[in-house]
């Protein structure tokens, strides 16, 4: 360890992030489909990533591979550019946060902080400041002599996570940290996470299966589907660029059109709605079918007007109308298709009366054509 | 139910103050008879041998039953309560049959050179068949115990830079003390007064406490120092168990809330 920097707070717990790199990783039990299935992933040190997806699509095994805590069935694992594969847990020097904290019950706060620096030897004054420092980090200095169990949720995640940074690793591994706290304070953690990560410096993998928390915490969402790898990409890339159906879907409201593409477009039943170069997600050209992506906000309401040349629109019967503060929310089902869409129009627009047959229409640019 | 443990107690209770005279000679006479102390320090030493025979045999036995599948498991657990549903007694006659002159455990050391290895009579004989029969007493509350202990909690261990058997060490093995203690005290208890064990396998040269008090009783209908006797045993396992409840209550404590999963 490389601790010569004696000088207390931020300083003595700041490092360098390592790079993650994931090649063919594949973890097979042996049931009809593997766990995980060839995922190559390249992170960034300091980056801060998710791990999105719903349950059982592999983003908690792909995690406890880089952690060590599961062998990896084919491909390699490697930090820093060293293969880590078959490695155990810990010689790999990572910080490990789990969803139901795992804080050893028999030991106070002060020893479960200290419990990796005795691991690794380190002195014992050394090990009193790096604990006070990281202790202040997480504000809860004062706590030192308290149990687990005499501690809040919030405050016992917190303690669990000054004990995996307290060792300076280079990569905090977390897995659903959150998911067991309650909506105010997992919003209160999501912001100490992002300021320690800042204040930190090192690689932070984050796995999670809410797709708002994934959004607001990470630099890029790795997106897990089924065992695999679906789309890698920024918060914004994923939202506004998504390239499948699936991910058009788990990252926030959309409103899907099946549709037929054609050479310099889209057919949707007997109309065809022509296509932005940029809005085609790669793959969509030899496929047999492809769904037209539009998000709610993205939505117009010919009321006032007829729909602007060019822009494609679908007619609607207005179903349901919601005030929601800043926004308006319009549920509305597709005539022709038996589809059901939503809008949200700006507190400014004109309440549509719910019954009547309008168009909806959007911005050609502003919708996506992905695959399935 | 009370009434059927209490009235006999305050019977013996009653008689070990007034037969034949009023006074606490019976008391006085235990401690000065020359052989009652002897028998009592010599039952302490056997339980504690049966106690710490049946941890070290039992730990690793209930710890492996945490360890494996379902069906493995059950198969385990029937192993250990088995010989529980069969009779005491037949089980001790079995041990007789093991550990007599010439019998198999006899043949056995004869056989590698050691003879006369006889345990039939001794304590030792006593010890190693009681350790059998208190074993599902150890077993079973620790099992109980080591099940609510979070594997997770060795994960975190070993993500934090603890190999298995460190992880293993500082974490697993102080959050399972307080089965341990439980088990102990089980077995203890039910030792120090144990009489079919000792009354088959045992001689009246080596007598325990339980000897004592049937000798007293079925042979020398002597109830009143017999009473004396029951009384004080019983109300020193009774202050065993409370010590032994508050030092091992911290951690059983502790146990539970891993339990409870908090």
């Amino acid at each position: 360890m490389s601790t010569a920097t004696h000088t207390p707070q931020a300083s003595s717990i700041q490092t360098e992030g390592t790079h993650i790199s994931l090649h063919g990783v594949t973890k097979d039990y042996g049931l009809e489909r593997p766990a995980v299935a060839d995922v190559d992933l390249e992170i960034e040190g300091g980056e801060f990533v998710s791990f999105l997806g719903p349950s059982g699509s592999g983003k908690t095994t792909t995690l406890n591979m880089i952690a060590g805590l599961e062998t990896v069935t084919r491909g390699t694992v490697s930090l820093d550019g060293v293969d880590v594969s078959h490695l155990p847990a810990y010689k790999r020097n990572l910080g490990m946060l789990f969803q139901n904290y795992a804080l050893f019950p028999h030991m106070t706060v002060a020893q479960n902080v200290a419990y990796p620096l005795r691991e690794r030897k380190v002195g014992r004054a050394e090990i009193k400041e790096r604990v006070a420092a990281v202790l202040e980090l997480v504000q809860l200095t004062g706590r030192e002599a308290a149990l687990p169990r005499q501690l809040s949720g919030g405050q016992q995640q917190r303690v669990a996570l000054a004990r995996s940074i307290v060792f300076n690793p280079r990569a905090l591994l977390l897995d659903e940290p959150l998911g067991a706290l309650d909506k105010n304070l997992r919003a209160a953690l999501q912001l100490e996470l992002r300021r320690i990560h800042r204040e930190v410096g090192s690689t932070f993998v984050f796995v999670t299966h809410d797709q708002e928390e994934a959004m607001t915490l990470s630099d890029r969402i790795v997106l897990f589907r089924e065992g695999g790898v679906e789309q890698v990409g920024t918060p914004e890339d994923l939202y506004q660029r998504p390239n499948t159906l699936f991910a058009a879907r788990f990252l926030g409201d959309s409103n899907t059109f099946r549709v037929v593409p054609g050479a310099d477009g889209v057919s949707y039943g007997d109309v065809s709605w022509a296509a932005v170069p940029d809005t085609v997600a790669p793959g969509v050209a030899g496929s047999q079918a492809a769904y037209v992506v539009v998000r709610p906000e993205h939505m117009e309401l010919a009321q006032d007007g007829p729909v602007p040349t060019g822009a494609p629109s679908t007619r609607v019967r207005i179903q349901d109308v919601e005030f929601v503060g800043s926004f308006l929310r319009v549920v509305a089902r597709s005539t022709d298709r038996d589809e059901l869409i939503t809008a949200k129009l700006s507190p400014g627009s004109a309440t549509p009366e719910v019954g009547t047959e309008v168009d909806l229409w959007w911005r050609p640019e502003s919708q996506r054509i992905v695959v399935p | 139910m009370s009434v059927a443990v209490l009235a006999p107690l305050a019977m013996s209770l009653w008689r070990s103050l007034t037969d034949p005279s009023l006074g606490l000679t019976h008391y006085t006479d235990l401690f000065t008879d020359g052989i009652t102390l002897t028998i009592v320090s010599r039952t302490l030493m056997t339980s504690l041998i049966v106690t710490v025979g049946t941890v070290v045999l039992g730990y690793p036995y209930a710890y492996l039953m945490t360890r494996v599948s379902t069906t493995t498991r059950i198969l385990m657990l029937t192993a250990v309560l088995v010989p529980f549903w069969t009779s005491m007694t037949a089980r001790n006659f079995a041990w007789l049959i093991l550990v007599q002159r010439d019998g198999p455990v006899d043949k056995m050391f004869s056989a590698v050179g050691i003879d006369g290895v006889v345990l039939h009579g001794t304590v030792a004989g006593v010890a190693v068949a009681m350790i059998q029969v208190m074993l599902p007493f150890m077993v079973l509350p620790l099992y109980s115990h080591m099940a609510g202990i979070d594997r997770k909690l060795l994960l975190a261990a070993q993500a934090l830079g603890s190999t298995p058997i460190r992880a293993f060490r500082k974490i697993f093995l102080p959050l399972s003390v307080g089965g341990v203690v439980s088990g102990s005290i089980l077995v203890f208890a039910l030792s120090f007064g144990f009489y079919v064990t000792p009354a088959i396998l045992g001689s009246p040269q080596q007598s325990l406490v339980a000897q004592l008090l049937g000798q007293r009783t079925l042979q020398l209908l002597d109830f009143a120092a017999a009473g004396a006797l029951g009384i004080v045993v019983l109300l020193f396992t009774l202050a065993l168990v409370t010590v032994a409840n508050r030092m091992g209550g911290s951690v059983s404590a502790l146990g539970a809330s891993v339990a409870k999963g908090k």
